[in-house]
């Protein structure tokens, strides 16, 4: 066996093994553990668990189209590039933060509430419960809907547009023969993804859920083992939760095409149905709006973490938050790149070299092992497997970083596996020929061809791991408070101006982390 | 170097392959044929990145069938992906020199100058995205200059150029072969390459070697019908 098959096997061991336990362990909880599946109340939160997702996900699907839409019409205007950045922020952001800014700009004392207060409707609250789990679940994906649905229309070849404007199509021609047919193929890959996010989220649905009523399995999950302390009942949760993950997941294999994130160059081609000022007016609010609703709880963060009292830096407890943060996310964020590039390098090898592509992909599946198994599921099941054994919560620090790197797994491969395997794909034969192998191609020609996508994969799983509040809450102690739990607690006893303070720490973090990966790793012309 | 294919069989999907074919030492053998007959499989096996299901390969009477590709007296150009992008055009044909980039000042010397039989006097610190398709082409050459492997085979080298550059590289590659003894076998999909350089012509048809004559007579009346289908000249021949 090659050193790149037994690397490749120790990865998938590394995966495979924690996961088999957690689900062996999760099966043999409790006699009732299967018996709860049928209960009432369970099942009571799985349709609420469905529900909510159905509607988050009309909801942000739904009005990123007009958005998606405006924005392709308009492929150029003056902060186009800007706003496509602040479209990409929420997925580094970690999820708490959002709830603050959203929050401080919808929640009691928020800037929505003192506007209506000043325009003589006073009383407005935040929206706890229902409302306020489709606010954060829009808030997030509604930009990810627009920059996945975005580049459909770089498929238009500029001849099209040129027909359509010789044969005198107006908008709704222009809808329904170009536009909508190529949306009609991304819309279920993108709808699937959205849902699947939000079935899954866990900080959104904890934070601004308000209670035991509005509560997701990965919520009921959480309290039933941390607060209820009935690890029967949590088992049954994290069952039905991982059922609902595994048939989702089989539903996204059938979907298939792979979808990509975009959103950059759009060429202007002169659209026929985007002249006229109605067409621009109707574009522009829909622009402007959704400008707004993303930009404004960012703003709001920024707002919020200028007026922190300066005694507030002098918080012991933030800044040993904040180093743990540092040290699991790039502890995580590291363990997930070994993981991840030795898996797709074995694959590689299967794939390319030896024939075999069946086993190339099952070594690729392995990493999506993590996004079928969300990490309160796997820690649940991890709980279980070990509490009997050791004391869970001391070795919490070895375990956090675990379950990161399971977590951002899936996102080294999917950045990393198309270079990893282009590279091979073009320069294999001329390596041979050269006989530049071993140490030599990796210097030569692996590192430096694939230097930007590891950068990348590393920036986004060290910074996802920074982000996650999961994992963190359900392992953590005092001795494993992060920056994300802390938040959570400030919030939950509306210490407002410390919570600033944390989620714009958090919130600087990550980006330092994700920019000075991406920057200094993936060098400045590195092709 | 003299190039034998005995009975040297292989097996690409559905299609059964099995080559004969003798290129003398110094020669320039085109290889026409319609896409998907095997030519770029038949360099392969001579290069070595295929691996024959039985038959040998013999260079100059020895067989090389099981010798890896770097270890073979060979030089590859391929249509696209010879040059690494990140890497200078000096460091490219440098790769020829030592795998690792690990250059004595002769062979500095020696990349320079074989830059400069090429016609690339001076560019050596200019990227491959930095030159022209012609050029980059030219880089490929000035490494198997300095390579001195006495085989070169060329995959469609030169096809994504247009008529007048493709000319000019294959007079540069005549000139290489006349200078050095270099023994050329060059795929190619136009009847103009195989006329104006190679003296012989082999055509490649469903994985076999139909026929190898000489150029001019192979590409003229003596056409076998499948490559007269392939030439597109049937109507012509039937009534004359």
């Amino acid at each position: 066996m090659s050193l790149r098959l037994a690397a490749g096997t120790g990865a998938a061991a590394v995966v495979l093994l924690p996961c088999g336990g957690a689900l062996l362990a999760l099966l043999g909880a409790g006699d009732g553990a299967l018996g709860a599946l049928a209960e009432p109340r369970l099942l009571r939160i799985a349709g609420f668990t469905l529900g909510q997702a159905a509607l988050s996900t009309l909801l942000a699907v739904g009005l990123a189209l007009p958005v998606a839409r405006a924005l392709a019409r308009r492929a150029a205007f003056p902060g186009r590039a800007a706003l496509l950045a602040l479209f990409g922020l929420p997925l580094v952001m970690p999820t708490i933060i959002a709830v603050f800014g959203l929050i401080e700009v919808y929640g009691r004392a928020g800037w929505v509430a003192r506007l209506a207060a000043a325009a003589g409707r006073p009383g407005f609250g935040f929206p706890y419960g229902l409302a306020g789990i489709l606010l954060g679940h829009v808030f997030f994906n509604l930009p990810l809907a627009v920059r996945l649905l975005l580049p459909q229309w770089q498929a238009v070849p500029g001849e099209v547009w040129r027909l359509a404007a010789q044969l005198g199509m107006g908008p709704g021609a222009v809808w329904r023969l170009i536009e909508w047919p190529l949306l009609a193929r991304a819309l279920p890959g993108v709808a699937l993804l959205v849902f699947v996010l939000c079935c899954t989220s866990f900080a959104v649905v904890l934070a601004l859920g308000g209670g035991p009523a509005a509560a997701t399995l990965e919520v009921a999950i959480y309290q039933a083992l941390r607060f209820d302390f009935e690890p029967a009942r949590a088992a049954a949760l994290a069952l039905a939760q991982l059922a609902l993950c595994l048939g989702l997941a089989a539903l996204a294999a059938r979907a298939g095409r792979p979808l990509a994130l975009g959103g950059g160059e759009l060429r202007a081609y002169p659209r026929p149905d985007a002249a006229g000022r109605l067409a621009a007016a109707l574009d522009g609010i829909c622009i402007a709006a959704a400008a707004l609703f993303v930009g404004l709880p960012v703003a709001a963060l920024a707002a919020a973490a200028l007026r922190v009292p300066a005694e507030l830096l002098a918080d012991a407890r933030l800044w040993r938050a904040a180093g743990l943060s540092l040290a699991l996310a790039l502890g995580a964020g590291l363990a997930a790149l070994l993981l991840g590039w030795s898996l797709l390098l074995a694959a590689r090898d299967l794939r390319l070299r030896r024939g075999r592509p069946r086993v190339a992909a099952a070594f690729e599946g392995v990493g999506l092992a993590g996004l079928a198994t969300p990490p309160l599921v796997l820690g649940t099941g991890l709980f279980m497997w070990l509490a009997p054994h050791v004391d869970v919560f001391v070795v919490a620090p070895a375990l956090l970083p675990l379950l990161g790197a399971l977590l951002g797994l899936p996102y080294v491969l999917r950045v990393l596996g198309p270079p990893c395997e282009r590279v091979a794909a073009h320069y294999d034969r001329l390596c041979a020929s050269l006989g530049v192998t071993g140490w030599q191609r990796a210097r030569l020609v692996e590192w430096p061809l694939l230097r930007r996508p590891v950068a990348q994969a590393l920036a986004l799983a060290c910074a996802l791991a920074a982000g996650d509040l999961g994992a963190v809450a359900l392992f953590g102690s005092p001795a494993t408070t992060t920056l994300p739990l802390l938040l959570y607690q400030q919030l939950g006893a509306y210490r407002m101006d410390a919570a600033a303070l944390s989620a714009a720490l958090l919130l600087a973090l990550c980006l330092a982390l994700y920019h000075g990966i991406e920057r200094v790793l993936g060098g400045g012309d590195a092709r | 170097m003299r190039v034998e294919l005995e009975a040297l069989r292989f097996r690409y999907a559905a299609l059964e392959m099995c080559f004969d074919l003798s290129v003398a030492t110094g020669e320039c053998l085109a290889l026409l044929g319609p896409s998907g007959a095997g030519k770029s499989t038949l360099l392969g096996l001579i290069a070595g990145f295929e691996r024959a299901l039985s038959g040998c390969v013999r260079f100059d009477g020895v067989d090389v069938t099981q010798v890896p590709p770097a270890l073979r007296p060979v030089s590859t150009v391929f249509q696209e992906h010879n040059l690494f992008p990140h890497l200078s055009v000096a460091d490219n044909v440098g790769l020829g020199l030592h795998p690792g980039l690990r250059l004595d000042r002769a062979q500095h010397a020696e990349v320079a100058a074989a830059l400069a039989r090429v016609g690339l006097d001076g560019l050596g610190a200019r990227l491959p995205a930095q030159l022209s398709g012609g050029q980059r082409s030219r880089v490929a050459l000035a490494r198997v200059l300095v390579r001195r492997r006495p085989l070169l085979l060329l995959d469609e080298a030169f096809a994504a150029l247009g008529p007048a550059l493709r000319n000019e590289m294959l007079d540069l590659v005549d000139a290489l072969r006349r200078d050095r003894g270099l023994t050329v076998l060059m795929v190619s999909h136009h009847p103009d390459d195989a006329l104006r350089i190679a003296a012989r012509t082999a055509f490649v048809h469903a994985g076999h070697v139909l026929q190898v004559g000489a150029t001019a007579a192979v590409l003229g009346a003596a056409a076998c019908p499948p490559l007269r289908a392939y030439l597109g000249t049937v109507e012509g021949t039937a009534t004359g």
